[in-house]
């Protein structure tokens, strides 16, 4: 089977785990920029999950937010610092707004999922601009966090988050495996390639929709939670529309064939952008949109697998 | 004789003020074979996609094995064991033939709420090439079925109704798009492997050599009403149908 | 009563603002199948110029009344200018492309047309109040309002005719309509899709930057104001159903009244209204209110 087997993935994820032993090695600054870049790896790997159902969703940053307000908000606001709870309260709220958004959102395809997603996640960014008692704009600051009541001290704390961040991220794209291996993972591509025929076979499509925005807005929360958790800060910005079309392009680019390729594209992406800051300080939302512009433009049939599968027989 | 498999009470279908089926009761018993003849546009697609839940019927009554299921859904119709194909074959373009019937194999899992197993488990996988070998498509097997030619995709299409062993098989002109030398040889590769899995079947069909090869029974459809129904070889000489349906086809 | 007024009154202003700038998304897609992130960052471009250029006429020491000319001036020109460069640049080239590739085209465009935006203009704010001044206020049921609020309304009543005459009536507006009816068809019967095309993008492009430009002596004008308009106007577009003008017009009414009710009796639910309208719509017609019916598939 092509296109539709996941069962080597098990493989590819070793082959991940075996390049985060390696950022043990990577000065400082580039291995914290992998773990923040692990957390939006597996919101791009969300979207990307999305992709195989046909479902472009432009504002995934929404569970991104949700998960890292979340821990945000405990840690700093309730005073809740154990890094299991807060994390596994990141995926509760995402995963609990991926249902509610999943029951209204799993009818549509295409442009209108596009759209609606976009529109949604927007919202959400306009209500924390305005929210005075989470910051507005300049978000919030979150006090370190603790495993079962031990407080990493400062010098081994970047070590035990990297730690946290990687290990969570290999299970993370091992859950994300299984999934695509079930029924529900596989006739993500039956929705995107003929639903009429899904219907008549007697799958719900819907339902096949539905579950596969659910595990992405579960897997985007946990990024946001370790997100949160490493840069000690969250914002509005992680559902501003650029970090969502960052995701987007990421799980364009990453294809849908393996659950690790958009969670190293984004670190990728996010290095480009390290030194695509220094270069023009102002003008990352412009060098994004010409690469996508320029990838769509130049590379017609290359990586663009979306046009490919929508064409119909 | 046995209960009808298939009942349908004074079905009718209208579009606006269009009348697109009227009147149409019908019966099939299990086991039949049964050709379904008219010119475009008389109302037999309407008819199936009213079977099969596609189109809620205006009025009328559909019962399935004693159930009623007026106003279903193609979901529930083929849950319940009604599958059809289709005129323009819907298949997955972008998967291999193998991949469809697998596919077509785990769609068929959801409504027994089997979604969150391991899919590409060695019994389906097993299952899914016996259906090709039934049908004749093993040699197709590692093909991406868009580049395929049209009869191997329509017989892939026939293949995937036939899926999870349902009771009644619809199939919406099975040789249209085939080549004229090669409808009756795709009929040949289909009908036996469809009727070994004990299926009724029902088929839409334009080629009258067919008809008469293939259909015991044959039931005429003329401007959305049932015109005669009967066995194959008295309605294909009736005077009506002759003139109304067999003519209207040549014409 | 006097509360009933102000919302009639701010609902309509309201509504004619959203349908100028909607009526050009949905124009665009019902023609095109595109669906145009971009048009939020052309209603900036509108405000902005229109604070530029405004800017330097005052200094000038000219007479009031004819900076609503250079306004309309600038509409025209700026929208032509920005609708040609990005509909020749790199929209002619990805004709007949898949509906979501396009929207990633275009959010591209958005993502590169805001970084333009101030990298240009900055990012402080600018205000010319002075149109909006100019022809003070009028009294409505012991409400004193905004003649220049009545204006815009005006305005879009007559540009959204103007645009309903130009479909209905003039040759290049029929041929669009039948592009809107079947592409292929048309093009078969000689009609210069391309033109067409092209025509219909510079026209919507066109009613953004009006939208822009007529809400800049309203408005401090800073950037992200592009994006606050293209959410709004996709509810509107999403209330009415994409691709329907009607649709635009009454999900610009939807929208508008909407938002004018909740300001004046609930305030802080102000950017939940138009939501839930929305959300209402979908619950009751999946595709809007005018949603375009699809066609047998089998």
């Amino acid at each position: 089977m092509m296109k539709t087997d996941f069962r080597r993935e098990p493989l590819h994820i070793a082959i991940l785990a075996g390049l985060l032993i390696l950022g043990f090695f990577l000065p400082d600054w580039m291995r914290f920029l992998l773990q923040t870049a692990l957390a939006g790896g597996l919101v791009a790997l969300g979207v990307a999950l999305q992709m195989r159902a046909g479902l472009v969703n432009f504002g995934q940053g929404l569970y991104y937010v949700l998960g890292g307000y979340a821990v945000g908000m405990l840690a700093a606001k309730a005073g809740i610092t154990d890094v299991f709870l807060l994390l596994i309260a990141a995926i509760a709220i995402a995963t609990v707004a991926g249902v509610v958004l999943g029951l209204l959102l799993s009818r549509y395809r295409e442009i209108f999922y596009a759209m609606l997603s976009l529109a949604v996640s927007m919202i959400l960014y306009g209500l924390l601009v305005k929210a005075a008692w989470l910051g507005s704009t300049d978000g919030f600051n979150i006090p370190a966090v603790t495993y079962l009541g031990w407080t990493p001290d400062r010098t081994v704390r970047p070590d035990v988050y990297y730690i946290t961040t990687a290990v969570l991220t290999v299970l993370a794209c091992l859950a994300t495996a299984r999934y695509l291996t079930s029924g529900a993972g596989m006739l993500c591509e039956a929705v995107a390639e003929n639903e009429i025929r899904l219907e008549y076979l007697g799958a719900s499509s819907r339902k096949v929709a539905f579950i596969a925005i659910v595990v992405a807005a579960a897997l985007s929360g946990l990024g946001g939670g370790l997100f949160a958790m490493s840069t000690g800060h969250v914002d509005p910005l992680m559902t501003n529309w650029t970090t969502s079309g960052g995701f987007v392009f990421v799980a364009l680019l990453a294809g849908r064939g393996s659950t690790i390729a958009p969670v190293i594209g984004f670190f990728l992406l996010e290095l480009v952008r390290t030194y695509a800051l220094d270069f023009a300080p102002n003008a990352w939302q412009m060098i994004l949109g010409s690469v996508m512009l320029a990838v769509i433009l130049l590379l017609p049939n290359g990586l663009w697998s979306l046009t490919e599968w929508r064409r119909k027989a | 004789m046995t209960d009808p498999i298939l009942v349908t009470e004074n079905l009718e279908k209208r579009f606006g003020g269009v009348v697109a089926a009227s009147e149409i009761s019908l019966s099939l018993y299990p086991g039949e074979t049964v050709a379904v003849i008219g010119s475009n546009g008389a109302g037999k697609t309407t008819f199936v996609n009213m079977v099969t839940g596609y189109l809620k019927p205006s009025a009328g009554a559909i019962r399935f094995r004693g159930r009623d299921i007026t106003g279903s859904t193609p979901r529930k119709t083929a849950q319940a064991g009604i599958r059809r194909s289709f005129q323009i074959s819907q298949i997955f373009p972008q998967l291999t033939v193998l991949e469809n019937v697998m596919m077509a194999d785990i769609a068929a899992a959801d409504g027994k709420g089997g979604l969150w197993g391991a899919a590409l488990t060695k019994p389906r996988m097993d299952r899914g090439r016996a259906v090709l070998e039934r049908f004749g498509l093993e040699s197709h097997a590692d093909t991406e079925v868009g580049t395929l030619p049209q009869g191997v995709k329509k017989q892939l299409d026939i293949a995937m109704a036939a899926i999870d062993d349902p009771a009644l098989i619809l199939l919406d002109e099975p040789t249209s798009g085939v080549s004229v030398d090669e409808k009756i040889e795709m009929m040949d590769r289909v009908i036996d492997p469809l009727k070994g899995g004990g299926a009724t079947l029902l088929f839409i069909e334009h080629d009258m050599d067919i008809v008469t090869r293939f259909a015991e029974r044959t039931v005429a459809f003329y401007e959305g009403r049932i015109l005669a129904d009967g066995p194959t070889d008295e309605v294909l000489v009736d005077k009506e149908v002759k003139r109304y349906v067999i003519g209207g086809v040549h014409a | 009563m006097q509360k009933f007024t102000a919302i009639m009154l701010d609902g309509m202003s309201y509504a004619a603002w959203l349908f100028l700038v909607a009526v050009g998304l949905t124009l665009i897609y019902g023609v095109m199948r595109i669906l145009n992130i971009a048009h939020g960052a052309f209603y900036a471009i509108g405000a902005y110029v229109c604070a530029s250029a405004l800017g330097v006429y005052y200094s000038l020491g000219l007479p009031g009344v004819f900076a609503f000319a250079l306004m309309g001036v600038v509409a025209l020109v700026a929208g032509l200018i920005v609708g040609l460069i990005v509909e020749r640049g790199v929209l002619r080239n990805l004709y007949g492309r898949d509906e979501v590739l396009m929207v990633l085209v275009t959010y591209a465009l958005f993502l590169i047309l805001e970084d333009a935006v101030k990298l240009i203009w900055g990012v402080k704010s600018y205000f010319v109040y002075q149109p909006y001044a100019h022809f003070g206020f009028i009294e409505i049921g012991g409400l004193p309002y905004q003649v220049y609020d009545l204006l815009i309304v005006a305005l879009a009543v007559v540009m959204g005719i103007a645009l309903w005459f130009w479909l209905e009536r003039s040759r290049m507006g029929r041929m669009t309509t039948a592009v809107v009816a079947d592409r292929e068809i048309s093009a078969a019967m000689g009609i210069n899709v391309k033109r067409v095309f092209a025509t219909t993008f510079a026209i919507g492009t066109i009613f953004a930057v009006v939208g822009g430009v007529v809400t800049a002596p309203k408005i401090a004008v800073t950037p992200g104001i592009g994006v606050e308009v293209i959410i709004l106007a996709f509810a509107v577009v999403v209330i009415g159903g994409l691709g329907s003008i009607p649709g635009a017009a009454i999900g610009a009414v939807f929208a508008g009244y909407a938002r004018a009710l909740s300001v004046h009796l609930a305030p802080e639910f102000e950017l939940f209204a138009i939501y839930a309208v929305m959300a209402v719509v979908l619950a009751i017609r999946p595709h809007g209110l005018f949603a375009r019916a699809s066609g047998r598939k089998i």
